[in-house]
């Protein structure tokens, strides 16, 4: 392919960074608001770091074992410090933008991923572990799966198997990541499998806001050109989200007796989760059905299955990026169509049942590397330094002990 | 009839509402304030800077009682409240004069109940 600048294409790909980074901050205000008042300076400290140092890591090697050139499983060091990732397009990624747009639109994935599992342990993990832990995540686990499903000759991509903005590499490595961190930390003191009081609602929905915001470069900037796939990301990302926000709510109408601002953002976000690996494949009416239906799965798992198995993912991050991805990813199988995107495939609902079968190897695959090399991250850290604070400190607040610095004042 | 003030750590309460509970005292009025004893307070840092002695959230709760219900509703106290360690708060028992529930009147020891 003849690879020339587009100005379009890569300024619309620069603002779409822009868009995505700011959804870091955007979930620290999410989360923020769901833990008690102890802890939000923990929870904001712990995403805004993860924006401090896995922006160092992409740079210095995470996208470079994430794209570089490599085997089907994991890229090598050839582009450490991005040695060779220039300012001309690098045609096999995007061949109307420099290398280092993509590079750097890449970058904001990478770091909001392992921010999302920050809300299954919220509330107690220890600021040294955390910071050892996202480093180690980010470089055995992030980068093997993105290489596998995005990068050339990556193993999943070779399968045939369609994820548009992340649905794998982002929502379901980090839901199944949340889940094996709150299985191995433990509960919090106090949980007794029922919610913990959340201390600022309106932080959460302003988080759900920017977000939804956010999403959009997510999402329509993943077609990587200022186009019409662009214009149909970005239409069906609004048109889910909206419809998991509804459903959410009536939900909550018919089963709990009233809807809820909590339960409506909540939807919202499962919506831009569903519709992540779908955006540039399926039509409007393909992301109303996946907006309604998302709700309901993860209602399912954050009010009736949670409680039941005991684990607590403080925050849901397994309930709603776990589950949320995982039917994106097998919705993606049945709503695609190719009169969107001639460069994907056609779904069950337009004649190949064989795509299905596809996104569910991918999501298998994804599910098992990342449980698995999670779990021996977590042991081998809480094995080395610990990863959970004394019960003292845990009582006291992770704002006063980890970083002895108060949110809110009492008095004054 | 007493007045039983209570200053406890904040991640108590709930163990300390359950054991009023089982102890069958249901009123009880809360309100969150700061202090500290001996271990004067906690380090607080602003842009690096240290600052000592600052205060430590903690949770007040009163209860008005009748004489028979002051030895229980102090050992419910103890028990939810305590770990053992420094911090774990006061209580203090006052004699109090009056009561009276607004709603219908009522002065003294049915008006507490």
């Amino acid at each position: 392919m003849e690879a020339v600048i587009n100005s379009g294409d890569t300024a619309w790909v620069l603002a779409s960074t822009a868009l995505v980074m700011l959804m870091t901050p955007g979930l620290a205000f999410f989360y923020g608001g769901m833990v008690r008042r102890k802890n939000v300076l923990g929870v904001l400290m712990q995403c805004f770091t993860v924006l401090c140092v896995l922006s160092l890591q992409w740079v210095l090697f995470g996208y470079s074992l994430s794209f570089g050139p490599g085997n089907s499983f994991i890229g090598g060091l050839s582009w450490a410090g991005l040695n060779g990732v220039g300012l001309e397009p690098y045609a096999d990624y995007s061949a109307t933008i420099p290398h280092q747009a993509f590079m750097i639109f890449q970058a904001m994935f990478a770091i909001i991923t392992p921010a999302l599992i920050i809300g299954a342990f919220a509330e107690r993990m220890k600021f040294s572990a955390f910071l050892v832990f996202i480093v180690l995540w980010a470089t055995f686990v992030y980068a093997p799966i993105c290489h596998m499903v995005w990068a050339v000759g990556g193993f999943i991509r070779n399968l045939g198997a369609l994820d548009f903005a992340g649905g794998t590499v982002v929502h379901i490595n980090a839901g199944i990541a949340a889940l094996v961190m709150a299985i191995v930390l433990g509960k919090r003191k106090g949980y007794e499998n029922k919610p913990m009081p959340l201390h600022n609602l309106p932080f959460t929905v302003l988080g759900a806001a920017l977000l939804w915001f956010g999403w959009f470069g997510f999402n329509a900037g993943s077609a990587l050109a200022a186009n019409g796939l662009a214009v149909s990301a970005f239409v069906v990302t609004n048109t889910a989200a909206a419809a998991a926000g509804l459903s959410w709510a009536l939900l909550e109408w018919k089963f709990n007796g009233s809807p809820t601002m909590f339960g409506t953002v909540t939807g919202i976000v499962a919506g831009l989760v569903a519709i992540t690996p779908a955006a540039g494949f399926v039509n409007v009416m393909g992301a109303i059905v996946i907006g309604l239906l998302v709700s309901v799965f993860c209602f399912i798992a954050v009010g009736v299955v949670k409680p039941k198995l005991g684990y607590d993912d403080s925050l849901d991050a397994f309930g709603v990026h776990g589950i949320g991805g995982a039917w994106g990813a097998i919705a993606t199988g049945l709503f695609a169509t190719t009169t969107i995107n001639p460069a994907g495939a056609d779904g069950l609902f337009y004649g190949n049942a064989g795509l299905v079968a596809k996104q569910l190897i991918a999501v298998g695959i994804t599910v098992v590397y990342c449980f698995v090399a999670t779990f021996i991250i977590a042991k081998v850290v809480d094995v080395v330094m610990g990863l959970r604070v004394a019960d003292k400190d845990e009582a006291i607040g992770l704002d006063l002990t980890q970083h002895h610095e108060v949110a809110y004042t009492v008095l004054d | 009839m007493k007045l039983v003030i209570a200053i406890i750590q904040p991640h108590r309460l709930e163990d300390v509402k359950k054991e009023l509970y089982k102890a069958d005292v249901n009123l009880i009025t809360v309100s969150p304030v700061l202090g500290h004893g001996k271990q004067k307070g906690v380090t607080e840092l602003y842009r690096g800077a240290k600052e000592t002695g600052n205060l430590l959230r903690k949770v007040r709760l009163e209860i008005g009682v009748n004489e028979d219900f002051v030895e229980p509703t102090v050992k419910a106290i103890v028990r939810g409240a305590r770990t053992g360690n420094i911090g774990d708060g006061k209580i203090f028992v006052l004699d109090m004069s009056r009561c009276v529930r607004i709603r219908t009147g009522e002065e003294g020891s049915e008006a507490i109940g």
